[in-house]
């Protein structure tokens, strides 16, 4: 059991810097250069050079990747090109704003989403089941910008309750916190409750058709016992991975939802960088994307592998 | 006196794709007295677990119960409400399911499972449920039941599982249990144990039982009467005795006729027509040793082969028999070269065969054929017989589309199914028509050696025999080597010639059929064999207990040094077997055994 979560780890580990080559090789074939940006299209050649031999720009490619990677493994992310920042500060400014937006979202979402689909897979085919399947089906179909959009029109334009974009000005308190997040945290659980509700009720209806259900039947548990305590645990495997693999989105795929609201999070930064060709800035922001959502899947693998009794205890 | 059930006219359909509702049960009737124990028999398809559970007011998911009465004393289970049925089981009427593996849930504790119901129905507290259900499976000879009930399905072997889904059953001690073909899934020789422990179970308890079955042996040792069902319909019924020994119906006759005969019986059914005495060397295995998981030489992480020697004759039919997990199925994978042995050498014919079928020659190939247990997992769906049978055709020889046409047909005229089958995707073929298909598909590539995996196991009695008759005949017509594995002894002891038995990974005894059946001379074939249930009432009762252990495990266990059968080894020599390797002898020219034993088993006798 040791072994197989040490080699879980391991692997999971081991992505990392295979995906630290294919973000820099990413950025490396991004149309445009920063000097050009920074400098505008009419720059002189001479000036141009000047900048890209400071920024370390000519070395040759793999000579910059191995830099580029021996310094963030020490954990020293550089400097923006652009502001001449630390990339770190900036992305300490960030993060815990998208954390946020990520957590409140997971802290509603997630126990909405199972309990839907918990109470969907009880009654299989009854219209609280179909009303919900049709429901979720809509929201997995309709992209989040326009459903964000949808909601900023009903509540901040329409009906005023709410301010359309999350920052205008540096919220105070917990009652402006609340009414800045509402949006953005409202948008994205309707993007993630549809694929964990409709996965829980599918991996609930075959655990319910499993011989150790009927068994559970015919000795005359209740309806409720038989979900909760015979069904739900062999349905949570499936749960678990794409409880994960939505987590991990709310933290790596709110780049449109951040933009619509103006909500000052990573996915604003990483867009912004592009933007401007800040390659250093975007290459950070993507790495620490890739590990966030290498570390929520490890999580989930591992919480699957521990949740197995088979796994636990041998035979 | 009132039965304690009575199920009358009781009506099940089930749904077809494309058909919608089918009859499952038309019209079946029946009454149970207190303390009877009453055999519900007959093949698949008939009705017999429908009704089983129709006893405890359940339909299948896709099945519906469209009319009758099932009256528990005068409560009828279909009319009342579902809260009152549902308080019924467990407390009235349980059920014991096949696969107890399956059945009980994986992913939580034993204890728990065996509790909950007295906890939940009678209010019991847990503490006196928990020791409730020790007792129960001291009574069913499990050991350590406080060990044991702490640990989850998976840590079980599958006897004590059946055992403990008992145990499970009489938690709130029902008045009336439903046993769904509770052996089938185990090995003879777990199940005649478990057998017992349930027949003094249902005894001392005064419980009444349903006993659903295929197995006419099996039932003739339980059931009071019997009820002979085919087709959702009751075809014959009446007490044990007078169904076994003077059926009247023409269908129980059949049933009887195909029932699993004693071996020595179904050796002497085979006649005398025997091949020449010494044919030439088909296919040899010498001390083969394969393993899955990746295996080196030193520590192969699962042994499965432990050096494997094995003759097989030319036209021969060598039957290899076994408990599950012996290794019948690994050795079949090794000899067709999908699984590559990690020591030894296969030759066929005289010439030294690749280890792995991909650095074997395509005639060579063809050479050596595997018929599988599941023609369903073996086919494409898609494919319609013609394609399934004309691409060997295609990979092996250089046929013309008409001469493969021609062929194919041929194939079908041998296998005894009509030429217009060749247009029929699998699903719309019977299990029996699919394994004569499957067949058809090994014999296309004119093999020498045809490796018959358990090819009768998912069939019914009367299919099988059909499939058996007409695999003797193709045999003897094609002169063919046949390798017939199967765990069934009685149906190899009438077919094969000879006949290896397999344990942990050795082939333990080898000999010719009659002389291993007669006369064996390892404990563990005697076990074995005298472990087959017989068609004879009370056969059960008059057995001496044979297997020392309770657990029943034919698998290599870790750190083997002498005889891997000791720990259940009825004339096991205490500092020896354990210790050292069994030698290998020949009691008479044509036998090996390998047993510390100078004569065992027939001079104990």
């Amino acid at each position: 059991m040791i072994r197989l979560l040490a080699q879980r780890v391991a692997t999971g580990l081991l992505t990392i810097p295979a995906i630290s080559l294919v973000v820099f090789a990413g950025t490396e074939i991004l149309p445009g250069d920063v000097v050009t940006a920074v400098l505008g299209q009419g720059a002189a050649n001479v000036d141009v050079a000047a900048i890209r031999q400071q920024l370390n720009l000519d070395r040759p490619v793999p000579e910059r990747y191995v830099t580029w990677l021996f310094s963030l493994a020490s954990g020293d992310l550089g400097k923006s090109l652009g502001s001449g920042q630390s990339i770190a500060t900036m992305i300490g400014e960030r993060l815990p704003y998208t954390l946020r937006l990520a957590g409140v979202t997971a802290l509603v979402a997630v126990p909405i989403s199972v309990v839907l689909g918990l109470l969907a897979a009880m009654r299989a085919g009854s219209w609280f089941d179909r009303l919900t399947s049709g429901a979720t089906m809509v929201f997995l179909s309709g992209p989040e910008f326009l459903v964000g959009t949808l909601l900023v029109i009903l509540f901040a334009v329409n009906l005023r309750w709410l301010p359309a974009v999350s920052f205008a000005s540096e919220p105070q308190g917990f009652v402006d916190h609340f009414r800045s997040m509402t949006l953005p945290v409202l948008t994205l659980t309707v993007a993630v409750i549809a694929p964990m509700a409709r996965m829980t009720r599918s991996a609930l209806l075959t655990a319910l058709t499993s011989p150790a259900i009927e068994m559970a039947i015919l000795k005359g548990m209740p309806r409720a016992r038989i979900v909760l305590l015979h069904a739900l645990p062999i349905a949570l495997p499936p749960i678990i991975t794409v409880i994960a693999l939505n987590l991990a989105y709310l933290v790596t795929g709110v780049v449109i939802v951040e933009v619509v609201f103006n909500y000052p999070g990573m996915a604003k930064l990483l867009v912004d960088a592009v933007g401007t060709r800040d390659i250093p800035v975007v290459q950070a922001c993507a790495m620490i994307f890739c590990f966030a959502f290498v570390a929520l899947n490890l999580t989930a693998d591992l919480l699957a592998l521990v949740a197995n009794p088979r796994r636990r205890y041998p035979r | 006196m009132s039965p304690l059930l009575r199920i009358s006219d009781l009506r099940v359909e089930g749904w077809h794709p494309g058909a919608g509702w089918m009859p499952v049960v038309k019209g079946v009737s029946l009454e149970l007295q207190r303390g009877e124990v009453v055999g519900l028999i007959g093949e698949s398809g008939a009705g017999k677990s429908t009704i089983g559970l129709a006893a405890m007011g359940y339909a299948r998911p896709g099945c519906r119960i469209v009319s009758g009465q099932v009256l528990i004393e005068s409560n009828d289970l279909l009319s009342m409400d579902a809260e009152e049925r549902r308080r019924c089981r467990a407390r009235r009427i349980a059920y014991i399911a096949q696969s107890a593996a399956a059945s009980f849930n994986a992913s939580l504790k034993l204890g728990l499972q065996l509790t909950e119901a007295p906890v939940h129905h009678l209010h019991m507290p847990v503490g006196e449920a928990r020791t409730r259900a020790e007792s129960l499976c001291r009574e069913l000879d499990l050991p350590y039941p406080e060990i044991l009930l702490d640990k989850y399905p998976h840590q079980v072997s599958g006897g004590q599982l059946q055992r403990l889904m008992a145990a499970m059953a009489m938690g709130c001690g029902p008045e009336l249990l439903v046993l769904d073909e509770p052996t089938t899934a185990i090995d003879v020789t777990t199940q005649v144990e478990v057998l017992r422990a349930f027949k003094r179970l249902i005894r001392e308890h005064h419980t009444s039982a349903v006993y659903v079955t295929h197995d006419l042996a099996v039932v003739s040792q339980l059931a009071d009467r019997i009820i002979v069902l085919r087709g959702g319909e009751v075809v014959e019924e009446g007490p044990a005795d007078a169904i076994i020994f003077r059926p009247q119906a023409a269908y129980t006759r059949q049933l009887m006729a195909a029932a699993a005969r004693a071996p020595a019986d179904a050796v002497r059914s085979r006649g005398t027509a025997k091949p020449a005495p010494r044919p030439a060397t088909q296919l040899e295995l010498i001390d083969v040793h394969a393993a899955y998981g990746r295996a080196s030489r030193r520590s192969p992480i699962n042994p499965v082969l432990r050096g494997v020697d094995l003759r097989i004759g030319r036209g021969q039919v060598v039957g290899i028999v076994g408990e599950s997990g012996c290794g019948k199925s690994t050795l079949a994978r090794t000899i067709c070269g999908l699984l590559r042995p990690y020591q030894g050498e296969l030759r066929l014919a005289g010439a030294p065969l690749a280890p792995h079928v991909a650095d074997r020659r395509r005639d060579t190939q063809r050479r050596i054929q595997l018929v599988t247990q599941m023609p369903d997992v073996a086919f494409n769906p898609k494919s319609h017989v013609g394609e399934i049978l004309g691409r060997p055709l295609q990979f092996y020889f250089d046929l013309t589309a008409k001469q493969r046409r021609e062929r194919v047909r041929e194939l079908l005229a041998m296998v005894k199914l009509p030429a217009d089958y060749v247009d029929r995707l699998p699903r719309q073929l019977s299990g029996g028509e699919k394994q004569r298909v499957n067949l058809a598909r090994a014999l296309a590539a004119s093999p020498d050696v045809l490796l018959c995996d358990e090819v009768t196991s998912a069939l019914d009695t009367i299919v099988t025999a059909a499939v058996l008759d007409l695999l003797r005949e193709l045999q003897s017509r094609l002169a063919i080597s046949l390798v017939f594995i199967s765990h069934d002894i009685s149906t190899v002891a009438s077919f094969a010639d000879r006949i290896a038995v397999m344990y942990a990974g050795r082939v333990v005894e080898e000999g010719e059929t009659e002389a291993v059946m007669g006369a064996p001379v390892h404990p563990y074939t005697e076990l074995l064999l005298k472990s087959v249930p017989r068609v004879k009432p009370g056969w059960l009762d008059g057995l001496a207990q044979l297997d020392r252990s309770t657990q029943g495990q034919a698998m290599v266990s870790a750190g083997l040094d002498g005889c891997a059968f000791t720990p259940r080894c009825r004339l096991a020599i205490a500092g020896v077997c354990e210790r050292d390797a069994p030698p290998s002898r020949s009691p008479t020219e044509d036998r090996r055994v390998e047993c510390h034993h100078q004569s065992a088993v027939g001079a104990s006798r």
